[in-house]
């Protein structure tokens, strides 16, 4: 096996696209290592992108943020402008693992490791996120959802490195929230979850909304017809209702030691209205 | 030929060169080439937290680094955290306070509480309780180990 510490972006392209064995990225490394260790892969090389200034840095732009790829998700965090934009997507990024993995994991790392439970992923989709990509013949920028292909599989083609999250400016009355069921409070992996994104009208009225659900699928689900039944609405009773029939209709989870089929299609209802009311909340007081 | 990657680091103040394979995590680095074994390996998976160090103000599971990750680091182990023959507040409580009994989780433990506090210097009971939650104890049932932060806290404000 080899290390490699590209300091550009076209470098670590160039590697990863000439390599002839098996390549791997190293952003934080709490997927990668413990795949090492169990004997899952056997890289060849292993391209360290944290020497990349590019990606080592959480930039506000007139279009919203851009969070590099090797930026640990304690730094999203410690970043009160993004705490206050993107509290769910924040929050979400926080639930990986404990203190010590938190300093190192990264959303890129989260997306493109592809477990459909990933905490961070289903309020990226929420949000609206999109991951910037570079790769042999440019860049690309696709939206979130899109890149997990399956459970440890993406969409990415060979050569190609995702460099930056991307997260829209918030319009006013916006807010989002994510949750997951654990059987802990602490240091466990969803059973099930859900986040979701609004933005209200001057009364209260949400306009515009994205609900997704994590561990309820192959991949993380962008649940449309959830987003239908609350738009238009306060949340009433009857909404919030309308949301988690269609959030637990959308769901097509799998039987195994940490839930069973019906309990992560109840469950999954039950998270997005929680998430939802937070959410709302939150869009109300900005 | 080279028979590893050349590495250059500072650990616990000191400047240290050594040479690793690729695969070599930092826990391996610091327990097999350096000879630092207060890091311990529980699980190798990040769950545990035993192999806790600190990398540039950043609390890590040193089982999820690799050792060439370390060059031009800044890296604290729990071979640092005692001034000479003084214990940290830290140390002298968790003995104080009975908060280890086989000592395997402690040197992950003391590191992630000193990483606790130093960024929160006042913690409540439950801010601990979630701070340490990446470190495992089998023995104490943990109430000792808190009970030793949040005495320890105290006597560093005072300090």
């Amino acid at each position: 096996m080899r290390y490699a510490r590209p300091r550009s972006i076209e470098d670590a392209v160039g590697l990863l696209a000439a390599e002839e064995g098996r390549a791997s990225i190293l952003a934080g490394g709490s997927d990668l290592l413990v795949r090492m260790k169990g004997g899952f892969i056997e890289p060849d090389l292993i391209v360290d992108i944290k020497a990349i200034e590019d990606l080592r840095e959480i930039r506000e732009t007139a279009e919203g943020f851009r969070i590099g790829a090797a930026v640990p998700c304690a730094i999203m965090r410690e970043t009160p402008a993004l705490k206050k934009a993107w509290p769910g997507v924040v929050e979400a990024a926080n639930l990986i693992g404990s203190k010590q993995v938190q300093g190192r994991c990264t959303i890129a790392g989260n997306l493109c490791n592809a477990s459909p439970a990933a905490d961070s992923v289903p309020a990226m989709v929420a949000a609206g996120a999109r991951a910037m990509i570079a790769g042999p013949s440019g860049t690309r920028t696709i939206a979130v959802e899109d890149l997990p292909a399956g459970p440890g599989r993406t969409s990415l083609g060979k050569g190609e490195i995702v460099t930056a999250i991307l997260l829209d400016k918030r319009p006013p009355r916006s807010g989002d929230a994510y949750l997951r069921f654990i059987p802990r409070t602490e240091m466990d992996i969803a059973v099930v979850s859900s986040g979701v994104n609004l933005t209200l009208d001057e009364k209260g009225v949400v306009t515009s909304a994205r609900v997704a659900l994590g561990a309820a699928a192959p991949t993380v689900l962008l649940v449309k017809e959830a987003a239908g039944a609350i738009v238009g609405t306060r949340l009433e009773e009857a909404a919030l209702q309308a949301l988690a029939e269609n959030c637990s209709a959308a769901c097509r989870p799998i039987d195994d030691k940490r839930g069973t089929i019906a309990f992560r299609k109840k469950v999954a209802g039950v998270m997005a209205r929680r998430a939802a009311m937070i959410a709302y909340d939150r869009a109300r007081v900005k | 030929m080279m028979s590893g990657i050349a590495v250059s680091t500072t650990i616990n103040g000191d400047e240290v060169e050594f040479l690793c394979q690729a695969e070599e995590t930092l826990l391996e680095v610091l327990r097999d080439r350096l000879g630092m074994t207060g890091a311990k390996e529980g699980c190798g998976t990040g769950d545990c937290g035993a192999c806790s160090v600190i990398v540039d103000d950043r609390l890590v599971c040193s089982c999820l680094v690799l050792g060439a990750e370390a060059e031009g680091r800044r890296i604290d182990t729990i071979e640092g955290m005692a001034d000479g023959d003084k214990l940290h507040p830290l140390q002298q409580k968790f003995i104080e306070h009975a908060a280890l009994q086989c000592g395997i989780c402690t040197p992950g433990f003391l590191m992630a509480a000193k990483d606790l506090l130093a960024k929160n210097p006042d913690p409540t009971e439950e801010e601990i309780r979630f701070g340490l939650a990446g470190n495992l104890c089998r023995c104490t049932g943990y109430d000792k180990i808190v009970r030793a932060v949040q005495d320890a806290a105290s006597v560093m404000k005072g300090a």
